[in-house]
């Protein structure tokens, strides 16, 4: 395989992990806090429509991602009253976002725009346009590195950066902050939060922000990065597949972001693998691997490789003892 | 002098639960207060008021004197109230460091309040010879490590008075000890302790004064020099306590139930129970006593088919009982039966109707089947009738079959419970903690049937925390401690002190 | 306090769900409002698209039958206290089976071949949900995220196999051929026309007789048989279970089974009853709103009917609206389920508590006056 080939598969790869990377680190801040999210791909999608929505309207993709990340929040609220202050079922709740987002994203889209659910296409600066990082071109010279940095790295939109950047963030702020430190402990032990004096709900309801401010950025790159409108269902199951990431990444930032890049990689080789014969192995059908992260996680959760324990506390409502 | 704590007219509901009534208490300081009170007496409620972790909905609390209002652990934490839960409030997957920082960070970055943290922790380690690596994961450390950092915990935080609830009952004795001596260097320093528990041998040891609690009130409060374990045990129960119950001696006969070496290793792979062997014949009650988490509970499971052995033997009516044959169900059509020590989330199923909880284990009676070929259906009516039966039986009140489990008093659960297993006749009874939560009415009910089954010839085992029962329902008692029996003695031959050593672990081997 | 909220038997099993579904029916008239409709004439539609004909009917109720079976599925889960999300896959699944056993045994004789298939439908579903109920019993994943996961991986598959392996031969459309006519269960327009009563042709299908006897069935089994109070004790109190001597790994391992077996009904009512062959896709969503069917019906069989003829109703209903009113599609039914799984489900609290106000608020008011 030569460099340019190498280099257009590692691209595709890194734009096809950025939306699974929000998605999972989303699920990484809400689950590290003790909720349980499987409403990530809901919270995607309506941020993509939403983004779609308000970049057409706007003119101006950071209004998009604005009105993604708003809206995906909102979704993240009802998720939190629900899980939080209501002490409810945290899966069924999560149920319900994806198919109250599946739902209002296709019919509004359908009202609105009268197109079977789709916007119209964003064009211009409507649009999330690729970023050449500084030195691109100036380094495009030193082999192999220099093409690899101008063609993988360099040249990706905003919300891919940003998703990136979320990386060491979610990593220092877990790690190293104070708010990090309470948020690990009220995953694993909301009384011991409380008992300290620290509002257990308060630190659940930031988590659950953060991980709708992530679900929106995933979401918005979705629909004015990736692609140029919003197209029904576009997620397509990435929510549930950075679910299985954040499984593999056992709760984890960086490991997160190996997983993501993994299935990443996996998405963008099927495409290119299709009809093409492995040595020894033969013709693989795409399906196979398009199945192998959801195939990987079972087998994870399993624990035939490793284990993989989510928080202690997470999916449990937070009810002092009596 | 102005007492360091006053709660004056403290009032606490829970639904239909009256947990405090109009609770007055001055604790002084520099002093350790010892708060006692049977189980469910309202003792961890009012100490939870104190901490701001409920609000009580009545009453006032004063610090040096001053109304002060507590609506959180926080504004408790802030008035200098520390408080050492029974269970602990760590969170297992942070270090010692992490726990005792949490809350009191000291800024925004971790890394600004550590250093300060990481010498002050020293220091108080220091201080007060507990020694603790910052930095071990509280879930490497045991027990007695664990309550150390909670200790540590209050003390970082700079409390003036210290809060103890129950903090003996997951010790073991030289722990303990250990804990008595910290909490007299607290005192010598000035601090002020409250220290709950409902174990009279502890207050008379370490308290300067004693506050008793009945049914939600403040009975008494008296300077611990003044009073005596049975003066405390009166007012605590309300009433002359019967230390003996009724019954005429009996000459055991053939052993119905042995363990031989029996070893059980949990989950965890920590070695709850070793090389425990014990023989229970016809006719006898054999009482287990020890302090709470020393393998009384296990060893229960063990022998009724819950939890399996990694080593031993048992047999029943002199038959070895196979592996494959130690599960509840089995064991229970070899006339084995088994009170379990938590009705609520063993002995019954609370969301089910008492009649189906009455059929719990018994579901394959032929009686409750319908005839062939819907053998696999329930005859409702059988199961229904079968149960106005116990309950009459058992004066269970009210006698209602279709009553939700959960909606019937601890006492009528339990007896329940009982009744389901007595009245299918055992050859041994395995009893957990038949009283407890239960009223006083029910306890003695609960012994006279277990003596009337004893006089009939079941062989019991008898496991509970409250020695007094142990002593007097037992014709025999074995002490355990640390997951093995540290001493068997004949009721009549014993007594408190006695069985207190052997469940301390001071075992005749070693004496 | 976080006491549960106690409520007279009748507020609990009728009151509380009307009060959702009511509650779901006003958010969806703001949606509908949102999108600049008139939600009364949008009702209308839905009514008289629902059950305003003979043909309307036969198709509310072909999708009830649907809906009866992936409800019935989430219930027997629910009761074993498991959360079984697999419905989809399960189907899925269930439909290789259903069209293997229709392509491949042509020589069996029509009520026989219906029934192998049914059987086969069964089967496929339950192993798919059994593989889940395995690993929780003996690994200890939790059967949520692993049915999400066996989802994806029977989509995957089903794709796979329809296009190399069981795809009908010259077509490019990922489709089987279409099943012997042996196989096909008879219509209500068979059925009932040979009783003599006219019916116009609708998908309905004698799979809705089937989803009835079914949901009797699970009736019979939960509140009236041991391997029910078996599977209720381990959804209630696993300590309990175990300590009557039921093994909670096997309940799990046999509710998740019947839950499977149950959602390859809905692979019947389809492929076998109404479209005669296997095609990508037929799950199309039935298996998710089983989740709310169940919720709705409170895990009971005869809730479930009652609210899977409410969720059939609406899915015809929604399909008529979507002809007449352009700006509305037929997710408006999507939206209702996720706001009523929503209210029946997680916010169930909210909904008892404020159940129970009103009634405390009512019943003095009521003694004063009487």
């Amino acid at each position: 395989m030569d460099l340019q080939a190498l280099a257009v598969i590692l691209d595709s790869a890194l734009r096809l992990s950025v939306p699974l990377l929000c998605a999972c680190l989303a699920g990484l801040w809400s689950e590290k806090s003790g909720v349980v999210d499987i409403g990530l791909e809901g919270k995607m999608l309506i941020a993509a429509f939403a983004a779609a929505a308000g970049a057409h309207a706007s003119g101006s993709a950071l209004i998009g991602l604005a009105a993604g990340i708003g809206a995906s929040v909102a979704f993240s609220l009802v998720h939190g009253f629900a899980a939080i202050s209501q002490r409810g079922n945290q899966i069924v709740s999560g149920v319900a976002i994806n198919m109250l987002a599946a739902g209002l994203s296709a019919i509004v889209g359908n009202a609105w725009y009268g197109q079977g659910g789709r916007t119209p296409s964003l064009e211009g600066d409507a649009r999330f346009g690729d970023i050449a990082l500084p030195g691109a071109d100036a380094f495009a010279a030193v082999p192999v590195v220099g093409p690899l940095f101008r063609e993988v790295v360099s040249g990706h939109a905003l919300p891919a950066y940003l998703a990136f950047l979320a990386v060491p963030l979610t990593w220092f702020v877990l790690a190293r902050t104070r708010f990090g430190l309470r948020l690990r402990a009220v995953g694993e032990k909301p009384a011991a939060v409380d008992t300290a004096g620290i509002s257990v709900p308060l630190l659940r309801y930031a988590a659950v922000i953060i991980c709708g401010v992530l679900c929106g950025i995933g979401g918005a790159y979705l629909a004015v990065a990736q692609a140029a409108a919003f197209l029904p269902n576009m997620t397509a199951g990435k929510g549930f597949i950075a679910l299985a990431a954040l499984i593999f990444a056992k709760w984890r930032a960086w490991p997160a972001l190996g997983a993501c890049l993994l299935f990443g990689l996996l998405d963008a080789g099927a495409i290119r693998l299709q009809g093409v014969s492995l040595p020894l192995i033969g013709p693989v059908p795409v399906q196979a691997i398009q199945a192998l992260p959801y195939v990987l996680t079972v087998i994870l959760l399993a624990g035939f490789i490793g284990r993989a324990v989510p928080p202690a506390a997470s999916g449990v409502p937070y009810v002092k003892e009596r | 002098m102005t007492p360091a704590i006053e709660l004056v007219g403290i009032d606490k509901s829970f639904g239909a639960v009256h947990a405090n009534r109009g609770v007055d208490l001055a604790v002084l300081p520099g002093s350790i207060h010892g708060i006692v009170g049977e189980n469910g007496a309202g003792k961890s409620t009012l100490m939870s008021i104190l901490y701001g972790f409920y609000e009580a909905d009545a009453g006032e609390i004063r610090i040096g004197g001053k109304p002060v209002a507590i609506r959180s652990p926080a504004d408790a934490i802030a008035h200098g109230i520390g408080m050492v839960h029974q269970h602990f409030m760590l969170v297992e997957t942070l270090t010692v460091l992490e726990n005792v920082i949490l809350g009191a960070e000291g800024g925004t970055l971790l890394k600004a309040g550590a250093a300060k943290a990481r010498a002050e922790l020293t220091r108080l380690s220091d201080a007060y010879g507990l020694a603790i690596d910052p930095d071990a994961l509280v879930s490497d450390l045991s027990v007695g490590l664990q309550q150390r950092v909670e200790i540590l915990k209050a003390l970082y935080r700079g409390a003036d008075i210290l809060i103890l609830d129950e903090p003996t009952a997951v010790l073991t004795p030289p722990e303990a000890d250990a804990l008595f001596a910290l909490l007299a260097q607290l005192k010598a320093q000035g601090r002020t302790v409250i220290f709950i528990t409902h174990k009279l041998r502890e207050i008379m040891a370490v308290t300067d004064r004693v506050s008793v609690m009945r049914r939600g009130e403040m009975v008494a409060t008296l300077p611990t020099a003044e009073t005596s374990p049975p003066a405390l045990a009166e007012l605590m129960v309300g009433r002359r306590v019967l230390l003996r119950v009724e019954k005429s001696p009996r000459e055991p006969g053939e052993p119905v139930l042995e363990a031989i070496g029996i070893a059980v290793t949990d989950a965890k792979g920590v070695e709850r129970l070793m090389d425990i062997s014990l023989t229970v014949r016809a006719g006898e009650i054999v009482g287990i006593a020890g302090v709470a988490g020393n393998g009384q509970s296990e060893l229960l499971e063990v022998l009724a088919g819950v939890i399996q052995p990694s080593h031993g033997a048992i047999r029943i009516a002199g038959e070895l009982i196979p592996p494959h044959r130690r599960n509840p169900a089995r064991l229970r059509e070899l006339g084995l039966l088994h009170v379990p020590e938590d009705r609520l989330r063993m002995g019954l199923v609370p969301s089910f109707p008492a009649f189906e909880s009455a059929a719990l284990g018994f579901t394959g009676d032929p009686a409750f089947a319908r005839p062939a070929p819907f053998g696999a259906l329930f005859d409702r009516a059988a199961m229904v009738d079968h149960t106005r039966r116990l309950m009459d039986g058992f004066d269970v009140r009210p006698p209602d079959p279709w009553l939700r489990s959960s909606k019937f008093s601890g006492g009528n659960q339990q007896k329940l419970v009982l009744a389901r297993e007595i009245e299918r006749g055992p050859k041994v009874l395995l009893v957990g903690q038949p009283t407890r939560g239960v009223d006083i009415g029910a306890i003695e009910f609960i012994h006279r049937r277990l003596i009337a089954l004893r006089d009939a010839g079941v062989g019991i085992l008898l496991v509970s925390v409250e020695l007094d029962e142990i002593m007097g329902l037992s014709d025999r008692i074995l002490a355990m401690c640390g997951g093995r029996i540290t001493g068997e003695r004949r009721a009549e031959g014993t007594d408190a002190q006695d069985l207190g050593l052997l469940m301390g672990g001071v075992s005749e081997v070693a004496a | 306090m976080s006491a549960p909220i106690e409520l007279p038997r009748w507020a609990d099993v009728a009151l509380v769900p009307a009060v959702s579904v009511v509650a779901a029916f006003i958010v969806a008239g703001l949606v509908v409002v949102g999108i600049g409709e008139n939600p009364l004439t949008v009702t209308r539609i839905l009514v008289t698209g629902s059950i305003g004909s003979a043909d309307a009917i036969g198709f509310t109720l072909y999708y009830a039958t649907n809906f009866i079976f992936t409800g019935l599925a989430v219930a027997v889960a629910f009761h074993a206290g498991l959360f079984n999300i697999g419905g989809e896959g399960q189907a899925t699944l269930a439909g290789i089976g259903v069209s293997l056993a229709c392509l491949n045994l042509p020589f069996l004789p029509a009520p026989l071949l219906i029934v192998a298939g049914i059987l086969a439908g069964a089967a496929f579903g339950a192993v798919w949900a059994l593989i889940p109920g395995w690993l929780q019993a003996t690994r200890g994943s939790h059967v949520v995220i692993t049915t999400i996961m066996f989802n994806f991986i029977a989509a995957t598959l089903v794709v796979y196999l329809l296009v190399n392996v069981m795809g009908r031969a010259g077509s490019m459309s990922p489709e089987t051929a279409e099943f012997p006519a042996a196989s096909h269960i008879p219509s209500a327009r068979e059925v009932l026309g040979a009783l003599g009563i006219a019916q116009p042709s609708t998908p309905l299908n004698l799979s809705l007789a089937l989803a009835l006897a079914a949901a009797f069935g699970v009736w019979l089994l939960i509140y009236r048989s041991r391997l029910g109070y078996a599977i209720r004790t381990v959804g209630a109190s696993p300590g309990a279970a175990i300590y009557a001597g039921i093994s909670p790994g096997r309940i799990v391992m046999v509710a998740m089974a019947i839950s499977g077996a149950l959602a390859g009904g809905l692979a019947v009512n389809e492929l076998m009853g109404a479209q005669h062959r296997m095609v990508l896709g037929f799950t199309a969503g039935y298996g998710f709103v089983g989740i709310a069917v169940a919720l709705m019906g409170r895990s009971h069989p005869a809730g479930i009917v009652l609210a899977a003829l409410l969720f059939g109703a609406l899915y015809q209903g929604g399909a008529e609206l979507a002809f007449e009113t352009p700006t509305i599609t037929r997710d408006m039914v999507v939206v209702i389920g996720g706001v009523l799984i929503l209210f029946a489900g997680a916010l169930e609290g909210l909904f008892r508590r404020l159940v129970a106000r009103t009634l405390t608020v009512a019943a003095p008011r009521r003694a004063r006056e009487a």
